[in-house]
């Protein structure tokens, strides 16, 4: 058993990168996210990895296709507008079936917006603005102990099927520290006969390419990377659902929010009224199913973010119409306090 | 036994050429290809392909490929030549990829001294776009987006993409040819090899500016086309080596 260590967020993630394997990092600098590249170029090679810092987001996440073609595992990482950057180069990971490691540590937008934290990237991170039909895994941790885990567990998930992974939280995770565990466990080992990285083994030469102009083979290529979706969907979805039976209300929310909603219901418990978390780790694929069943004591649904609203609409395509669904959030920057909560929840249920 | 004299070089597949008539692409690709094969380098070359003619190099080299979004090739070779540094990385890009959309990539990647190799193919049009105007299409050239020709009013002067690289401290070799004759071949080859050689010898940064023909795109006859290099085209842009540092 590994000792117990203090480490920020930002420098957790990396410990973990390093731990599953991580051989190269491209990055650029953009608040609140900096203390990524700063560790990486410290740590990385170290541990025998490459650190690049590039001209633009653009050109880093160009480098990680570079480096994910060559069969490297590869992460980025960035903050909103930067991924915003990186979205074309994400498209085209997705086509070319290239695996890595994304790290998006969101503030507040849009535009240039604030450094504060912020969780107005849902769509972003879950509906993408790349071109083309895809989707891509997208783990939110809570703490930065689950933040170490999910980032490890992002690098087999990226290798085994073949999908850019993203890693999604905000600032506040980001910047506080916590005691966490560092992950000790052996890193998946992947054997990538597809990767471009010269055929001196005689094996006839590989392409790296999401191009294709013939339709039919273009289709065929998109319906085989859906049913890896649907793979995706059936073993990796991942839920922290903390509603009983007996709770009147389900409150929803991802990432550090999650938290304040926890001192919520216990803020809500002491004055008699029985609320419980669902808190979605994988914000894509989303865990539909737990919205269509829960418990027969439910009655409303409300969905916090710290944005104008953006989650609630997968909740509701949970929900599909069963039960009320409302929403609270703050934005800006601006974080929700515990009380703010409880009162809104009283609010909305009447009481 | 005859006794063979020429035959097609395993640099390149089988796979017939996607290339226009005329089009300087498929001698360009032979001369790398046997370059590849006469360095004895080919199971250890990685191609990166760009957007725009030779988006499907990747099928005419016999090596590893890899094709890039549009403009960024240099960015994805540094991906790859930084993890494996052991391996020939180069890059095949036009002027649209390269002068357009891809100017940070391919000035970082010089700045920085990669070692890598890049083969810059410029016919001062977008080819396979339908033949629009590209950065370096000449004055008074008519394209697509051009029809009364280019003016240096609101499109300014072609960029001069060697000798503006040139500049910059950390390359180690650029130098600009052309295939219009059997002789200009030769030069090209001779380019060719030592742009890959730096590499092999970790040398740094090098780039062959190839001045390449598009006859549909210019709407002339393929020999016109080597005509209009010969007598257009390299008076603006002036053949010879702009930079050669030996090592960095």
């Amino acid at each position: 058993m590994m000792s117990k260590v203090l480490m920020k967020g930002n420098e957790a993630i990396c410990d973990a990168a390093i731990r599953a394997g991580c051989k190269a990092f491209f990055g650029y600098p953009i608040t609140p996210q900096n203390e990524v590249p700063e560790y990486m170029t410290k740590k990385l090679p170290e541990a025998g990895g490459v650190f690049v810092q590039a001209e633009s987001e653009t050109s880093a996440i160009n480098m990680v296709y570079g480096a994910a073609a060559a069969g490297i595992r590869v992460m980025t990482s960035s903050s909103s507008p930067g991924i915003a950057l990186k979205q074309e180069g994400i498209s085209y990971l997705v086509g070319a079936d290239l695996p890595c490691v994304i790290v998006s540590v969101s503030r507040a937008g849009p535009g240039l917006g604030g450094i504060l934290p912020a969780q107005s990237d849902y769509f972003q991170a879950t509906r993408g603005g790349g071109n083309g039909d895809y989707y891509l895994p997208v783990y939110a941790p809570f703490s930065i102990q689950e933040a170490m885990d999910l980032v490890f567990k992002a690098f087999d998930v990226a290798d085994e099927y073949r999908t850019p992974v993203m890693v999604l939280f905000d600032g506040m995770l980001g910047q506080m520290m916590e005691p966490c565990t560092p992950v000790d466990k052996k890193p998946g080992n992947f054997d990538k006969k597809w990767a471009a990285n010269g055929n001196s083994d005689g094996r006839a030469p590989n392409a790296v390419s999401s191009l294709s102009l013939k339709g039919e083979v273009l289709e065929q290529m998109n319906l085989r990377r859906f049913k890896t979706y649907d793979d995706i969907k059936a073993k990796e979805t991942m839920v922290d659902n903390r509603v009983t039976d007996g709770d009147e209300v389900a409150i929803v929310a991802y990432g550090t929010p999650a938290r304040i909603v926890l001192n919520a219901i216990e803020i809500l418990k002491e004055q008699g009224i029985k609320a419980g978390l669902v808190r979605p780790i994988t914000l894509w694929p989303f865990p539909y199913a737990d919205f269509a069943n829960l418990p027969a004591s439910v009655k409303n649904v409300v969905v916090c973010e710290l944005s104008m609203g953006q989650m609630v609409e997968d909740v509701r395509l949970g929900v599909n119409g069963k039960l009320p669904v409302h929403f609270y959030g703050r934005t800006g920057g601006m974080i929700f306090e515990p009380e703010e909560i409880a009162e809104q929840i009283k609010k909305i249920i009447g009481k | 036994m005859a006794k063979v004299v020429y035959e097609k070089t395993r640099g390149l597949t089988e796979n017939p050429l996607s290339y226009c008539p005329g089009c300087t692409h498929g001698i360009i690709h032979k001369l790398i290809g046997e370059v590849l094969v006469e360095l004895n380098v080919l199971e250890r070359t990685i191609a990166i392909a760009p957007v725009g003619c030779s988006v499907l190099a990747y099928n005419y080299f016999n090596c590893d490929g890899v094709q890039a979004g549009h403009g960024r090739a240099p960015a994805v070779a540094t991906g790859i030549k930084r993890t494996n540094p052991d391996k020939i990385v180069f890059t095949y890009q036009g002027d649209g990829d390269l002068a357009a959309i891809g100017t940070a990539e391919i000035v970082h990647a010089a700045h920085r001294g990669e070692n890598i190799t890049v083969f810059f193919v410029n016919n001062a049009i977008y080819g396979m776009t339908g033949g629009q105007m590209a950065p370096t299409t000449l004055i008074d050239m008519k394209t697509s987006t051009s029809p009364a020709g280019r003016q240096l009013d609101g499109a300014g002067m072609p960029i001069l993409v060697s000798e503006m690289l040139s500049q910059i401290p950390s390359v180690t070799y650029i130098e600009r040819v052309a295939t219009h004759d059997i002789a200009n071949l030769d030069k090209t080859k001779r380019a060719i090899r030592k742009a890959l050689q730096n590499q092999m010898d970790g040398k740094g940064f090098s780039m062959v500016e190839i001045l390449g023909t598009c006859p549909i795109g210019w709407a002339k006859t393929p020999a016109d086309a080597m005509d209009f290099v010969k007598e257009k085209m390299i008076p603006y842009y002036p053949l010879g080596v702009y930079a050669d540092k030996g090592a960095r």
